[in-house]
């Protein structure tokens, strides 16, 4: 077999054999079990908790909960605005760089609190290190955020009969500090050892072998790239991401990253099993979201290290596959791999060029983002896949001739109803902006010249990679856009704030709904939601309902592309 | 038995003729609105006529005017389809209601005059449509009754087949809970007073026509929730099919207005928003079908929800009453007669107990001759009875009744005979002990016959998940020989009303569905209780408004078909969405390269079906879409089969056929069509 495949299925029983005790882990942060964590980390909780004046042991119902992550939310964002619009004379800015327009500035405030990363500036000269700085908490406090909503959805999906669903500030403290920071950590001195910069001070000046003198940007990049990948955040500390020999430097990180940006979200699945002590339940949603991650993924790394037909036409030989755009130390698989992984955990980094692969691997980088629940971002992904249960629970529930139940609860109209909306809004933000956009490019095409580096369909496909992107809280860029305007800025920011918010918002509410319901009995009559035919079941409806719907949006782009090439 | 078939034809042609009138009118704005999938189409229809008549005033880039007349046409034809749907499902509920209601209507009554606040006893005859509730009415033999009503006085047979399909004539009286009467069945002797319990128009009969007309059927909480899910989908439809125009724009691919409508028409769930009112009233009809009026849709649904079963032991499990089976003849004591003693004591005894001794003692009671016979009465107290005459005194009872009886005289109960008591205890029997002049005689082995095939239905219900539960007033030794052989899963013994109630409390409080049967009006709270409650026909007035459904034959395993019905309901909803939606994967290869091939013809690479032409596609697409739902009408009205086999193999099962069936049908079906339309093109 090809070393590159042999690569890829490694890190990927890498990630297995990791993901599963880390999933027991997290089960027992969330249900206050004792760890080894407690004696370092039960002080310093304390603390947080006394500084703020929270009692870490009130509970609260569904709403309570969302309140309070709305609320932190909001004291983040206004910080954020006040630190990247001051910047320039703020301390920790050693390059002199300058503030941000305030469109930049809440397009990338948003996007930092929303875990989405979606980065319309180059680090090394659009940040300070404050800046940066505070980037780097956010990363810790949105995958916390993330992390906490789904231990509350988990909690809420174990109870019977209860609107007492724990506290929120002690499952977000936990997760950033007993989940994210020593993880982080252990990252960080491993980029350390590979040569990543870890510094506060200014650029450095190095010597070619040519003769030139170049500045090199420094900074603390090992933390910030540590979270950035472990927190599905995906904002590189400079322009090209993991691209960059800095923040990427050799193939052992590259795999150390691959194998951190799934890790949480699928040591989440896991951690659901622990929780509700319903292993095959875990298991079977793993296996859903691992069947649809292959379908995206196998295809990908067949067309690219086949190579772009285009290039065969023209009688060029590519043995190491489609290398366009693409880092020569990690090679076309292990890109392809990268590219799939960050798609669909909505982590966004990437270590090659998502504009220059092919338009099969392209479309599919783009369908795990309109899925955004094979795996998805650390604690959201699954609350977008429970929004596909209670989908399939209705409907199958009705084969079996029952009013539909999960769990023990009944689905009712009620909860349908947030959950057709939830389902509904990730293809409404990204059609409706990509048809906003095309609509401006199409009549006037002239004037909008320089937003699209591409003709035709693939600048069509720049654009709906973007907006999905934004609606995925994934980050990544197809590139090639020229979004730095207050149109992609606004546009994208208000994407990215209703995609984060409403798809925590619906899960925990219908789960906090279900939790107060009475609770059935399981009897011989009752589906079973924790068998391979229910999996199907769920995977089917995200296939019709979540991945059908971009097939005409896709034609126009990829597949117009895909079978063009010759 | 001789069971009345109400079997009609799934399309027969006078309601045909009626549901097809009724699929016009039914297109109007107003009742169109109330199914959000198919109002979208109508709007749709509306704009494809006005593109039409824009056409045909000169408009050259939207098609040729055949090809857009024609797809008007064919969403013309959808809405008629899906209306048709629901309105043969209401004519053939109406003509089941009608049926039933035929027999009471302007039945001469024998109204009973009152003056002041006094009933005098004149007669004045009116038509049964003049009744009021709270009116008393004569009925004498031959007459038909005119009205649902409760006996005040007297006592009659009643001959019951036209309602139940019964030929065996029921008796009913005044006081007890076999009071109640129903219009429309006749009395064939003596003569009862009523006292009329509905008003006009009001009685169950008449709610549930109107429930199945539509007049006043609200939407069942399930069927909003579905309502809501078809919405949903129809949402992300109109944005895919909106959000299409920039995307065509920026590609410089035209598309016409035809081919948008088309694309939203094919991928909003149709099949399934045209069908589903017609499979609510299937249910109801179906529940009609099996003589049980059901008072709201939901009633029907939630009965494919129950959990637990409460059956009573008496003619339901068991038949009628226990009989006589075994004599056991007490030593030294000539078994004629005992069986001549046995048979003496039973003479005045009616009840069916008192005649099965004499049916197995195979005599005719008259052939003996008793001088002055006087028959004790069976009282609480004594808990025996039996007769006197010349000067012997014969007694039969319970076995610790007749023991104190004759250990008072100073006699002895033979050990045989209480072992004999106690075996026939211990295998579910009753013991009756006979005595003459306080001497022992021996014991009247009776016992329960458990219904043939009752068990394997048992077994069937405990497949669906479902628990039984008996309610006797036998004691708990003879309920649980009795609950074992018939297979209940748990039995309630020496039942006081009460308990009943109590039973169904805890069943409720952890999260379970009870239904129960009852007919007593001191069943009524259990009823009212119960999630859901089958009250007899036959029963009180009170047990009948208590419960949710009354079952017309009084036949208590009904239950069991209730719960089968509601759970097809339910499939039959599950089973269609899905296909519904599966149908869509198959349309998307079929009209998204239509739209496109002309500008890119590298997309002809998806049109996998290998469709004539972007025209014929399309044209495909909704002649499919449309012509599915009459395929499917039969299978709305009879509803899927519920088949007992498990949760998990029934949505595998209905998952291949509905699902996977769902995905392939339309493929075939839309290349089948494109092959006939491209002869015409």
């Amino acid at each position: 077999m090809n070393t590159e495949i042999t690569g890829v299925i490694a890190m990927f029983i890498l990630l297995l054999l990791l993901a599963i005790p880390l999933g027991r882990y997290i089960g027992k942060i969330f249900t206050n079990e004792k760890t080894w964590a407690d004696k370092i980390f039960t002080p310093l909780d304390n603390l947080f908790y006394k500084l703020s004046g929270i009692n870490s042991s009130t509970q609260m119902n569904w709403k309570q909960h969302l309140l309070a992550l709305l609320t932190i939310n909001i004291v983040w964002f206004l910080l954020s605005m006040l630190v990247l619009t001051n910047m320039s004379w703020l301390p920790l800015n050693p390059d002199g760089n300058p503030s941000m327009s305030a469109d930049l500035a809440f397009n990338t405030t948003v996007s930092f609190i929303s875990n989405t990363n979606l980065q319309h500036y180059s680090g090394e000269t659009g940040m300070s290190y404050l800046g940066q700085l505070v980037l780097m908490l956010f990363q810790f406090i949105s995958a916390g955020c993330g992390m906490a909503a789904c231990a509350v959805v988990f909690v809420a999906m174990k109870e019977r009969t209860t609107d007492q669903l724990g506290n929120f500030y002690f499952y977000f403290v936990r997760s950033c500090t007993r989940i994210l920071l020593p993880l982080s950590l252990v990252l960080a001195i491993i980029f350390l050892f590979n040569g990543t910069p870890m510094t506060f001070e200014g650029k450095d000046t190095t010597t070619t072998l040519q003769g030139d003198t170049v500045q090199v940007s420094r900074g603390p990049v090992a933390a910030f790239v540590a979270i950035k990948q472990l927190g599905t955040n995906g904002g590189g500390f400079y322009g090209p991401n993991s691209t960059h020999p800095l923040e990427n430097p050799n193939y052992f990180t590259n795999t150390v990253e691959t194998v951190a940006i799934l890790l949480i979200p699928v040591a989440m699945v896991f951690a659901l099993g622990y929780i509700l002590k319903r292993k095959k339940l875990a298991w079977v949603i793993f296996g859903v979201m691992l069947l649809g991650f292959l379908l995206l993924l196998v295809p990908s790394i067949i067309t690219e290290v086949k190579g772009n037909p285009a290039i065969t036409t023209l009688g060029i030989r590519q043995p190491m596959g489609s290398m366009e755009g693409k880092e020569v130390r990690f090679g076309a698989a292990a890109s392809a791999y990268w590219a799939i992984n960050t798609t669909c955990t909505s982590n966004g980094s990437v270590n090659a060029m998502h504009d220059s692969m092919t338009p099969a691997t392209g479309m599919f980088a783009m369908l795990g983002m309109m899925v955004n629940a094979f795996f998805g971002g650390v604690g959201v992904g699954f609350l977008n896949f429970y929004i596909f249960i209670i989908l399939a629970v209705f409907i199958s529930g009705l084969m079996v001739g029952r009013t539909p139940e999960f769990l023990g609860k009944k689905i009712e109209a009620k909860e349908m109803k947030i959950a057709m909306i939830i389902a509904l809004l990730h293809p409404f933000l990204i059609l409706v902006g990509t048809a906003i956009a095309s609509h401006i490019y199409a009549h006037n095409p002239t004037a909008y010249a320089a937003w699209l580096n591409n003709p035709g369909y693939h600048g069509f496909s720049e654009m709906l990679y973007e907006y999905t992107s934004s609606s995925a809280n994934n980050g990544s860029g197809f590139e090639g856009l020229g979004d730095n305007t207050p149109f992609w800025n606004i546009s994208c920011g208000i994407v990215i704030l209703i995609g984060r918010y409403l798809p925590i918002i619906g899960p925990v509410a219908i789960a906090g709904m279900l939790a107060n319901k009475k609770f059935v009995p399981e009897s011989a009559g009752t589906l079973k939601t924790d068998t391979g035919t229910f999996g199907l079941m769920v995977f089917a409806v995200i296939a019709i309902v979540a991945a059908l719907s971009f097939f005409p949006a896709l034609a126009l782009g990829p597949i117009a592309e895909h079978f063009s090439l010759k | 038995m001789s069971k009345k078939t109400t079997h009609t034809k799934l399309f027969e042609s006078s309601l045909v003729k009626e549901a097809l009138k009724e699929s016009f009118i039914k297109l109007s704005p107003s009742k169109m609105f109330r199914n959000p999938v198919m109002f979208t189409v109508w709007i749709g229809t509306i704009v494809m006529a006005g593109v039409c008549i824009w056409i045909a005033q000169g408009e050259k880039n939207q098609g040729s005017l055949a090809y857009n007349i024609t797809v008007t046409a064919v969403l013309l034809i959808t809405l008629l389809f899906a209306n048709f749907a629901e309105a043969i499902a209401e004519a053939r509920g109406k003509a089941q209601a009608d049926s039933l209601r035929k027999t009471r209507e302007d039945t001469p009554a024998k109204l009973i005059q009152v003056i002041g606040e006094m009933y005098v006893n004149e007669i004045k005859i009116v038509p049964s449509s003049q009744l009021n509730k709270g009116d008393l009415f004569l009925c004498e033999a031959g007459d038909i009754i005119p009205s649902d009503g409760e006996i005040i006085e007297g006592l009659a047979t009643i001959d019951e087949s036209a309602i139940t399909g019964e030929s065996a004539p029921v008796i009913r009286e005044a006081g007890g809970d076999k009071s109640s009467v129903t219009g429309g069945t006749k009395v064939l002797s003596d003569a009862i007073k009523v006292k009329v319990t509905t008003d006009p128009g009001e009685s169950f009969l008449d709610k549930m026509i109107a429930l199945v007309e539509g007049a006043s059927r609200q939407k069942t909480p399930n069927e909003i929730a579905l309502t809501i899910l078809l919405a949903g989908f129809t949402l992300v439809f109109i944005i895919v099919t909106v959000t299409l125009k920039p995307f065509a724009d920026y590609a410089t691919t035209p598309i016409t207005i035809a081919a948008f409508i088309s694309l939203f028409v094919c991928l909003i769930p149709t099949t399934i928003g045209g069908l589903l009112s017609a499979i609510g009233i299937a249910g109801m009809d179906r529940a009609l079908r099996a003589n049980v009026i059901t008072k709201s849709g939901k009633a029907v649904e939630t009965a494919g929800d129950v959990d637990v079963l409460l059956l009573d032991k008496t003619g339901t499990i068991t038949i009628g009453n226990r009989k006589a089976t075994h004599f056991h003849v007490a030593p030294g004591v000539d078994a004629l007669h005992f069986t001549q003693c046995a048979v003496l004591s039973s003479m005045a005894d009616e009840t069916p107990e008192g005649k099965s001794i004499i049916e197995l003692a195979g005599v005719n009671p008259s052939t003996y001759t008793v001088n002055h016979p006087r028959y004790i009465k069976f009282t609480a107290e004594t808990r025996s009875s039996g007769i006197d005459f010349d000067h012997t005194r014969i007694r039969k009872g319970a076995s610790d009744a007749i023991t104190k009886l004759v250990t008072s005289a100073g006699n002895a109960v033979p050990p045989q005979v209480d072992d004999a008591v106690k075996k026939i205890s211990s295998n579910g029997g009753t013991p009756l002990v006979v005595s003459e002049n306080e001497k022992v005689l021996g014991v009247i082995e009776l016992q329960d016959i458990i219904k043939p095939g009752i068990s394997e239905r048992f077994e069937r219900l405990r497949k669906m998940g479902i628990k039984t539960v008996m309610v006797t007033g036998d004691n708990p030794l003879t309920a649980k020989f009795i609950a074992e052989k018939a297979g209940v899963d748990d039995f309630i013994a020496e039942a006081k009303p009460e308990d009943k109630m109590n039973y169904i409390r805890k069943e409720q409080t952890s999260g379970r569905l009870v239904a129960m049967m009852g007919d007593g009006t001191n069943d009524a709270p259990a009823l009212a209780q119960a999630d859901v409650g089958v009250a007899m026909n036959s029963g009180t007035q009170a047990a009948k408004e208590a419960g949710n459904m009354v079952d017309l034959d009084n036949d208590p395993t009904k239950l069991i078909e209730v719960v089968e019905i509601g759970k097809q309901l339910l499939m039959t909803r599950g089973t269609l969405t899905t296909f519904s939606i599966a149908n869509d994967v198959a349309k998307y290869f079929a009209i998204v390269p239509a739209l496109f091939i002309t500008s890119i013809p590298a997309l002809q690479s998806i049109n996998i079906m290998k469709l004539h032409s972007p025209e014929s596609a399309i044209l495909s697409a909704v002649i499919f879409n449309a012509i599915i739902i009459p395929l499917l009408i039969p299978l709305a009205l009879r509803g899927v089969a519920y088949k007992p086999i498990g949760a998990s193999a029934l949505l595998r099962r209905n998952l291949l056929i509905y699902g996977l069936g769902g995905v392939l049908v339309p493929f075939i079906g839309i290349k089948i069509i494109d092959l006939v339309i491209q002869s015409f093109l």
